[in-house]
C-alpha cells in the first residue's frame, strides 16, 4: 500500500475532507492529519458523544451540510490513514513534522494539500484582556464542543457575517444577548445590496438571522466604536463602554461575557515555512499565500485550499478542496478532470459575494489609529499599543519584523498569530505609512507553542 | 570631492562599532550595510557575552570587549539588557575537568577569574542541573545580551556622533585608488571615496578580501536556536558543555529560556538560513539533559542566521597582507557577538592610529597561507598577555 509517494492533507474541515475524498475517488489512499478531535474543522466541530446533540442544533442552516461532511467522512475512513489530534509543528521539503499527545513524529511526503483553514481575526480594545472575553471562535468551540456558553447575558462586538450567527446560536442555547455591535455599517450603500445579495442561502441565512435577533429584542447597533471594556473588582469584564462613531455620546452596557471578532484571518504559516509566494490582498488586508485558481502553490507538490488560502467560506473550501486534489492529480498524470470546469466556475461567481462581504464589513483600521495608548496590542509580550508606537518614533522603522526585534511585538507564545493583523494596521498608522510596506511576521517553527520533552521524547517514522 | 577617512562593508555589530570609535577618534566615517545595521548574525545570535572557554588567541579581545560590555550605557545609551549572569561551563567526566583546570590558567594570564567546582559543589550551588555532570569552572564575570539591540544601538549612537550610517546599501565591488579606496554601489555611477577601507562584512567577508587579492577560505554555518515561554527565575549562568553541544540561557528580566545545538541549513548567496527540525529535537533532549526542569516548558519558536565560519573556527582580524589601509575582521565561527565591541574599538586604532594596545596575533589571515603574522611581528606574543583595558 505505501509503494506509491505519500500525498498528505493537512487539515479536515470542509476542504480537506472534500480533498481526501477527491483522491480517494482516484484510488489513492492519502494521510490526514488534523488537529481536531473529530472532523470537520472549526465549522463543523463536533462534541464528543456524551455531549452529543442534533445537527439542526449544532449548525443551524448548515445542517445538512455538515452531515453530508460528516456522512463522506466516514464513508472515507477505510481508505484513507487518518490522524487526529496531531498538530503538524514544523514542515520541510519531504518531511512533515508532527505531534500527537506527547510524542513527535516525522511523516514523509510528496505531495501535500495544506488545508488549514482560518482563526478569529482580533481588533484590540482598551481591557480585551480580561476574563470573560473570548473570540467568536472560541464561543463557538464552548457552544459545539463543551455543550457550554461562556456567560450568562453576552455581548458580541466586532464585524462581520459570523457576529449574527453566533449571536443567535447563543440566544437558542439560552444565553441572553445584551447586544450586537457591528463596527461596521453593512447595508449603508445599497450599491452593495445585489453583490450581496448574490451570496444566494448564505445571504438569506444571515437576514434570517439579523431578523430573528430583531424579532426577540437583541439590540443590534452598527458603527460602533467600542472604548473600554469594563471589569470588576475581581478583574472579570463587567461590560462596555462604547459610542456610535462621530458621536460623543457614550453608553455603557453591563455583561458577564464578551464574545469579539471582526471576521476570520487565514492560517499561513505552513505554506511559509515551504517557502510558498505571499501577496498582500487590499480587501481582507492580509498577506496570502499565492495558488492559480486551482490552488497550485508555486512550490512543486504543495497545493492549498479553503480558507487558508483566502477567508471564503465552508461551501467554497470544499469545492476548492475538491478543485486542489484534481491538480494535484492532473500533475501527476497530465488527466484533465471533467468536472475542474464547473468547479472553477462556482469559486470565480463565489469571489463577487465575497468582496462584497469584505467590503461591507470591513476591517475597522480606524480603531487602531484612535486606540489609546494605554491598550495592550501584544498580550503575550505584555505590549501596549504606546510602546510600539515608541519603537516606532524612535527608530524610525516601519517594517514589522525590526518593530518585533526591537519591542518584542509578536515574540510570544502566540507568535503574532493573534496581534500580527492589528500590530500591522497600528504600526501603519503610526509610521503614516501605507501597511504594504509594513510587510508580514514570518511563520516560524514551531507553528505552535511545543514541550521540550515532545521534542525530546520518542521519535516515530512515519505514521 | 568627498573623501572620507574610513569606510567601514558591513553593519554588523563589529562595523557599526568601528563607525562608533572611528568617530569618537574624530575621523570621517561612512558606513555601507547592504540591508539593516544587525539584520544578519549580529542581531540573531545567542546573546552570550563570555569569556570563559575561548581560544587563547581571542582572549585578548574577549577582555577588552568585556570592559566595553559593562559600560554600554554611557558609551551607546543603552545597556542592550547586557547582564553579569556568569557563565557554567559543565564537565561531562575527569578527562573535561582536567580541560577546564588547564584553562583556568591560562585565563588566569589574561585577568579572567574562573572558579572550579567539583560534583558536589555543582549540586549544592546549582541543584537545577542534571545530576549526570562531573564537575564545572564558573567565570562570574561573564554574562547576556539582547543581539536584536546592540548593533542598531551602535550604529544610532555612531550616527549621532556623525558618522554617515547608510542602510539598504549593497556594495558591488570596491578598489584601490591613489587616494585610497573607490567603493562602488548598487544603483550609482559615483563610487565612494576614502583613504582606509575596513571590511567587517560577516560572512561575506571573504568575498569583500577577494576582490583585494587576499584569498581565503570561508565556509557558512547556521547555529539553530529555540526560545521557550518565559518562566520564572530558574537559571542563573548561561550554560555551556565541554566539547560543544549544548549551550542554555534564561534571558535575564525576561524569563524565556532560549538555547541552542547544532546547526541548521544556510544560503549565503541567497540572504536565507532556517533551522532544522530534527536538530531542534535533539537540541530540546540535551537541553532536559542539562536542565531536567526544562522538560514541560513550551518552546515557542526556533531560528538560526547565517554566520561566516573560518577553517580553524578563528575569526580573521587584521589588516590585509597585502593592500595597505585595508584591515579585515571577518568569518567569526560563531565568536563574533561578544568580541563585536572591541573588534571595532581596535580596527579604528589600527585603521586611524596604525596601532592597538590590543594584541590580534594568530587572528590575521596570513595564519592560512603559512606566510608570518604581520600583527604578531609587531607586537610579540609576550605583551599580549599584559595588556590592560584602557578607558574608552
Amino acid at each position: 500500500m505505501t509503494a506509491e509517494p505519500p500525498i498528505v492533507v493537512v487539515g479536515a474541515g470542509p476542504a480537506g475532507v472534500s480533498a481526501a475524498r477527491t483522491l480517494v475517488d482516484a484510488g489513492h489512499r492519502p494521510i490526514l492529519v488534523d488537529e481536531g478531535m473529530f472532523p470537520g474543522g472549526q465549522v463543523f466541530r463536533r462534541p464528543p458523544s456524551p455531549l452529543q446533540q442534533s445537527d439542526k442544533k449544532l449548525y443551524g442552516f448548515d445542517a445538512r451540510r455538515a452531515r453530508r461532511l460528516h456522512d463522506n467522512f466516514s464513508a472515507l475512513l477505510p481508505s484513507i490513514i487518518y490522524h487526529a489530534e496531531t498538530m503538524v509543528w514544523a514542515v520541510e521539503p519531504g518531511l512533515l513534522h508532527l505531534a500527537r499527545g506527547d510524542k513527535a513524529i516525522c511523516q514523509p511526503w510528496k505531495r501535500l494539500i495544506l488545508a488549514t483553514g482560518a482563526m478569529d481575526r482580533i481588533v484590540p480594545t482598551k481591557g480585551w484582556t480580561a476574563p470573560g472575553v473570548v473570540t467568536l471562535g472560541a464561543a463557538q468551540i464552548a457552544l459545539k464542543a463543551q455543550a457550554s456558553i461562556i456567560g450568562k447575558s453576552v455581548i458580541f462586538l466586532g464585524s462581520g457575517p459570523l457576529l449574527y450567527l453566533v449571536a443567535y446560536q447563543y440566544a437558542r442555547a439560552g444565553a441572553r444577548v445584551v447586544a450586537v455591535l457591528e463596527a461596521g455599517r453593512p447595508f449603508r450603500r445599497f450599491s452593495d445590496l445585489p453583490a450581496i445579495a448574490s451570496g444566494g442561502a448564505t445571504f438569506a441565512g444571515g437576514v434570517f438571522y439579523i431578523a430573528w435577533l430583531k424579532a426577540h429584542g437583541v439590540p443590534i447597533k452598527t458603527g460602533i466604536e467600542p472604548l473600554e471594556i469594563l471589569h470588576g473588582s475581581d478583574g472579570r469584564t463587567s461590560g462596555l463602554r462604547y459610542r456610535r462613531k462621530g458621536q460623543g455620546r457614550e453608553t455603557i452596557l453591563s455583561c458577564d461575557a464578551l464574545a469579539i471578532g471582526y471576521g476570520l484571518k487565514s492560517e499561513t504559516q505552513l505554506a511559509d515555512l515551504l517557502g510558498v509566494d505571499f501577496h498582500f490582498d487590499p480587501q481582507q488586508r492580509q498577506w496570502l499565500p499565492t495558488t492559480d485558481l486551482d490552488g497550485r502553490s508555486c512550490v512543486d507538490g504543495v497545493y492549498l485550499a479553503g480558507d487558508g488560502v483566502s477567508v471564503r467560506g465552508n461551501q467554497i473550501a470544499a469545492i476548492a478542496g475538491e478543485l486542489a486534489a484534481l491538480a494535484l492529480l492532473s500533475d501527476m498524470d497530465g488527466s484533465e478532470a471533467p468536472q475542474a470546469g464547473a468547479l472553477r466556475r462556482e469559486i470565480r461567481r463565489a469571489r463577487r459575494f465575497r468582496k462584497a462581504l469584505d467590503s461591507v464589513f470591513a476591517f475597522p483600521t480606524d480603531q487602531l489609529k484612535t486606540l489609546p495608548d494605554e491598550a495592550l496590542i501584544c498580550r503575550c509580550e505584555g505590549l501596549t499599543a504606546g510602546a510600539v508606537r515608541q519603537v516606532v518614533e524612535l527608530s524610525g522603522e516601519s517594517d514589522i519584523n525590526r518593530v518585533k526585534a526591537f519591542s518584542r511585538l509578536g515574540m510570544g507564545r502566540c507568535q503574532g498569530r493573534v496581534c500580527g493583523p492589528a500590530a500591522a494596521e497600528l504600526i501603519a498608522a503610526a509610521a503614516s505609512t501605507d501597511i504594504l510596506h509594513v510587510g508580514r511576521l514570518r511563520g516560524q517553527a514551531p507553528l505552535k507553542p511545543i514541550a521540550l520533552a515532545t521534542l525530546a521524547g520518542g521519535r516515530d517514522d512515519g505514521i | 570631492m568627498t573623501v572620507f577617512d574610513l569606510a567601514i562593508i558591513g553593519g554588523g555589530l563589529a562595523g557599526c562599532s568601528t563607525a562608533l570609535h572611528a568617530r569618537k577618534k574624530g575621523a570621517s566615517v561612512i558606513l555601507l550595510e547592504r540591508g539593516r545595521c544587525g539584520g544578519q548574525a549580529s542581531g540573531v545570535n545567542y546573546g552570550g557575552v563570555r569569556q570563559q572557554g575561548r581560544h587563547p588567541a581571542e582572549l585578548p579581545l574577549a577582555t577588552r570587549s568585556r570592559g566595553i560590555w559593562g559600560r554600554l550605557h554611557a558609551l551607546v545609551g543603552c545597556d542592550c539588557e547586557f547582564v553579569a549572569t556568569g557563565h557554567l561551563k559543565l564537565a561531562r567526566n575527569d578527562r573535561d575537568m582536567v580541560d577546564l583546570v588547564a584553562h583556568q590558567a591560562v585565563a588566569a594570564d589574561h585577568g579572567i577569574a574562573i572558579e572550579l567546582l567539583d560534583g558536589a559543589d555543582l549540586r549544592r550551588r546549582f541543584p537545577y542541573i542534571g545530576d549526570r555532570f562531573y564537575g564545572a569552572s564558573l567565570c562570574a564575570d561573564d554574562g547576556q545580551a539582547n543581539p536584536r539591540l546592540a548593533a542598531p544601538a551602535f550604529a544610532r549612537a555612531a550616527r549621532q556622533l556623525g558618522a554617515d550610517v547608510r542602510e539598504e546599501c549593497p556594495v558591488e565591488r570596491a578598489v584601490p585608488s591613489p587616494l585610497g579606496f573607490e567603493i562602488y554601489v548598487t544603483g550609482q555611477d559615483t563610487p565612494i571615496r576614502a583613504h582606509r577601507l575596513v571590511n567587517t562584512a560577516g560572512a561575506w567577508g571573504a568575498n569583500v578580501a577577494r576582490w583585494f587579492g587576499d584569498s581565503v577560505h570561508e565556509d557558512v554555518m547556521a547555529p539553530n536556536m529555540c526560545v521557550t515561554e518565559p518562566i520564572a527565575p530558574l537559571i542563573g549562568p548561561n550554560l555551556g558543555i565541554c566539547g560543544g553541544g549544548i549551550y542554555i540561557r534564561q534571558a535575564s528580566g525576561h524569563g524565556s529560556v532560549i538555547f541552542g545545538s547544532g546547526v541548521g541549513i544556510a544560503d549565503r548567496d541567497a540572504l536565507r538560513a532556517r533551522p532544522l527540525a530534527a536538530v531542534t529535537m535533539d537540541a530540546a533532549k540535551a537541553a532536559i539533559d542539562m536542565v531536567p526542569a526544562l522538560a514541560n516548558v513550551l518552546v515557542v519558536r526556533s531560528w538560526t542566521g547565517i554566520e561566516g565560519r573560518m577553517p580553524d573556527n578563528l575569526p580573521v582580524v587584521g589588516p590585509s597582507p597585502t593592500i595597505a589601509n585595508l584591515y579585515h575582521a571577518f568569518g567569526f565561527s560563531g565568536h563574533g557577538f561578544q568580541l563585536g565591541p572591541a573588534v571595532g574599538a581596535v580596527l579604528a586604532e589600527l585603521a586611524i592610529d596604525g596601532r592597538s594596545p590590543t594584541c590580534l596575533a594568530g587572528l590575521s589571515m596570513t595564519r592560512f597561507a603559512g606566510v608570518p603574522d604581520p600583527v604578531a611581528t609587531t607586537l610579540p606574543p609576550a605583551n599580549c598577555s599584559q595588556h590592560k583595558e584602557e578607558g574608552e
